[in-house]
C-alpha cells in the first residue's frame, strides 16, 4: 500500500538558523499520527513544509505517490488535497462563516454557488455551527472559530489534513470541542498530521507518537509505549516536564 | 435625571462657548482698521451675486476632471501597488519600473508636471491622443496620484497578516485569486481614510489646470476678478471646493461606520 504521506531527509532552515534536519517520517491511509515536542522543535514548520507553505531545502515529500516537491508540480493543485488547520485559526475577518467555507470549493473547485453553500452547510451543522453561519468570525468565540476553520479545511475535501496546534490559543474550556470534531474525524478515518501539545488527547487518538527533538524525529511508536516507555532519555525529560506541568 | 440633567449642561455649555468665541473673532475682524475695504474687495454681495452662477458652471468642468481622473487612479494604483508587491527574481524588472514611477512622481511638484505634459506634450504632434489642455492636465494629475494612492494601497496590503495569506493559499487559491479574494478586501477596508484623504487632495489640484488656460473654477474667477478689479469671485470659487469636500468627509465616514456596525450587527440580523 502506498502510504498517504512520504518524507525522507527534509531539511529547511530560516536564514542560519536550522530547523528541520533531516526528518524522515510516514503516515499511512487512514492512520493519525500526532507530533509532540518542545516549542521550537520544528512541529508547526514540518506542517507548513508538509503544504507547501514554506519552500524546503532539501529531501522529498511524496503525497499519494506523487512527489509534491518535485520541480514544475502545480502547487495550487496539490494544496487542494491537504487541509491544513492553523494555531489562529485565521479566518477571513471580511467575510461571514459561510463565505469562508464556500471560498474555497467556488473558487477552486468551481462550485456552483448553491452547492457550495449547501455542503458548507451541512458541515457547520455537523459541528454544531448551523446558527453561526451567518456571522463574521470576530462574533464567535475562539472554539467556534477553530471549528469553522476545520469546517474551511474539510470543504475541500482533502485526503489528508495537517493541524497545526489547533488548541494552543484557546481557553481551557473551549479546547474540548474542538478535541471532540477531531476525534469525529478520526473515527470517519481521516487521514491527520497533528502537532499538539494535549498529551492526553495524543495518547487517545493516535495510533503513532512522534517526539520531534533539535529537528529530526528522535522517536517513535504507538503512543502506549512513547508515554509510558520512552526509550530515548530525551523522550523521558521532556514527557517528565510535561508531567510536572500537570499536563498529562 | 442627575445624568440627563448633566446631559443638557454639556450642550448648553459647548454651544454658549461656541457662540463667545465665534462672536468675539467677529467682533475683531469686523471692527479692525482694513475691514470695509476688505469686506468691498472679498465680500462684495452684488459681485458674488453676478459671478457665482458662471463660476458654478466652470466648477462642473473641475468636477468632470475629478470624477475621469479618480476612476481611473483607483484601478492603476491598485495595479501598480500589487505589481510593487510581486515576489521573486523573476519579477525584479517590474518591481523595478514601480518603484521608479512612484519615486518620481511623487517627486516631482504637480504643477510643473502640469506645465511639462500641457505646453510639451502637444509639441510631439500625437494624432492618436486627444488634443487639449484638459487632456493633458487630467494625465498629469492621474500620473502624480496614481503614485500616491499606489503607496496607500501598498500600506493596506502589507498591513494585512501573512497568515491571511498562507491560509487562503492553503486552500488552493492561485496567489492572484488569494490577493482578490483575501488580501485586497482587507486592505482596502483599512486605507478608505487615508483614500480619501488623496480624494480631496485631487479635488482641490484639479484648479492647478487653470495654468494651461483651461476655463475651470479658478481661472473663471480669475476673469471675473480682472474684469472688476474685485476679488469676490475668489470666494465664490473657494465656497464651491469645500462644497464639496465637506461632503465627501461625511460620506467616507458613514461608509465607515456602516461598514463596521454590519459587522457587529450581522449576528443579531441573522
Amino acid at each position: 500500500m502506498t502510504p498517504a504521506l512520504s518524507v525522507r531527509g527534509l531539511r529547511k532552515s530560516f536564514g542560519r538558523n536550522e530547523v528541520l534536519r533531516g526528518i524522515d517520517l510516514d503516515v499511512c491511509e487512514h492512520e493519525v499520527v500526532c507530533l509532540i515536542g518542545a516549542s521550537g522543535s520544528g512541529k508547526s514548520t514540518l506542517l507548513r513544509c508538509l503544504n507547501l507553505l514554506e519552500p524546503i531545502d532539501a529531501g522529498t515529500i511524496v503525497v499519494r505517490g506523487e512527489e509534491i516537491t518535485a520541480p514544475g508540480v502545480d502547487v495550487n493543485r496539490v494544496r487542494r488535497g491537504i487541509g491544513i488547520v492553523f494555531q489562529s485559526f485565521n479566518l477571513f475577518p471580511h467575510m461571514t462563516v459561510l463565505r469562508n467555507v464556500t471560498l474555497g470549493p467556488r473558487k477552486v473547485l468551481g462550485l456552483p454557488r448553491e452547492q457550495a453553500e449547501a455542503q458548507a452547510t451541512e458541515l457547520l451543522a455537523r459541528f454544531g455551527l448551523a446558527d453561526k453561519r451567518h456571522d463574521y468570525p470576530d462574533r464567535l468565540s475562539g472554539g467556534q472559530q477553530q471549528r469553522a476553520a476545520i469546517a474551511r479545511a474539510l470543504a475541500m475535501k482533502p485526503e489528508l489534513m495537517l493541524l497545526d496546534e489547533v488548541t494552543s490559543a484557546l481557553d481551557p474550556e473551549l479546547i474540548a470541542e474542538v478535541l471532540d470534531v477531531i476525534r469525529e474525524l478520526a473515527a470517519e478515518g481521516m487521514t491527520m498530521l497533528i502537532a499538539t501539545h494535549e498529551m492526553g488527547f495524543a495518547r487517545d487518538i493516535a495510533n503513532r507518537v512522534c517526539f520531534l527533538d533539535a529537528g529530526v524525529i528522535l522517536e517513535e511508536g504507538p503512543p502506549e509505549q512513547i508515554f509510558s516507555s520512552p526509550r530515548e532519555p530525551r523522550t523521558k525529560q521532556f514527557l517528565q516536564r510535561i508531567v510536572e506541568a500537570g499536563r498529562l | 435625571m442627575i445624568r440627563r440633567g448633566d446631559g443638557r449642561r454639556t450642550v448648553l455649555v459647548a454651544l454658549v462657548s461656541t457662540a463667545v468665541l465665534f462672536t468675539a473673532l467677529g467682533f475683531a475682524i469686523v471692527n479692525s482698521p482694513g475691514w470695509p475695504q476688505v469686506r468691498e474687495a472679498f465680500f462684495n454681495g452684488h459681485r458674488f451675486a453676478a459671478d457665482f452662477p458662471g463660476i458654478a458652471s466652470a466648477f462642473l468642468l473641475n468636477v468632470k476632471l475629478f470624477a475621469i481622473a479618480e476612476a481611473l487612479i483607483l484601478p492603476l494604483a491598485l495595479l501598480l501597488a500589487v505589481l510593487r508587491g510581486l515576489p521573486g527574481p523573476v519579477f525584479f524588472p517590474i518591481r523595478a519600473l514601480a518603484i521608479a514611477y512612484v519615486d518620481f512622481f511623487r517627486g516631482i511638484p504637480t504643477i510643473l508636471l502640469i506645465l511639462l505634459l500641457g505646453f510639451g506634450a502637444p509639441s510631439l504632434d500625437l494624432s492618436w491622443v486627444p488634443q487639449g489642455e484638459f487632456f493633458w492636465g487630467t494625465t498629469a494629475l492621474v500620473l502624480i496620484y496614481t503614485a500616491y494612492v499606489s503607496e496607500v494601497y501598498r500600506a493596506g496590503i502589507e498591513s494585512v497578516h501573512p497568515s491571511q495569506e498562507a491560509a487562503a493559499r492553503s486552500l488552493g487559491l492561485s496567489r492572484l485569486q488569494g490577493l482578490r479574494y483575501v488580501i485586497v478586501p482587507q486592505a482596502v477596508r483599512r486605507v478608505i481614510p487615508p483614500l480619501l484623504n488623496d480624494f480631496i487632495g485631487l479635488q482641490k489640484d484639479t484648479a492647478l489646470v487653470s495654468t494651461l488656460g483651461v476655463i475651470e473654477a479658478l481661472q473663471q474667477a480669475s476673469i471675473d476678478t480682472n474684469a472688476t478689479f474685485n476679488f469676490t469671485p475668489y470666494l465664490a470659487a473657494a465656497v464651491l471646493f469645500v462644497a464639496i469636500t465637506i461632503p465627501l468627509t461625511r460620506f467616507t465616514d458613514w461608509l465607515v461606520a456602516r461598514d463596521r456596525a454590519r459587522r457587529q450587527a450581522a449576528g443579531v440580523a441573522a
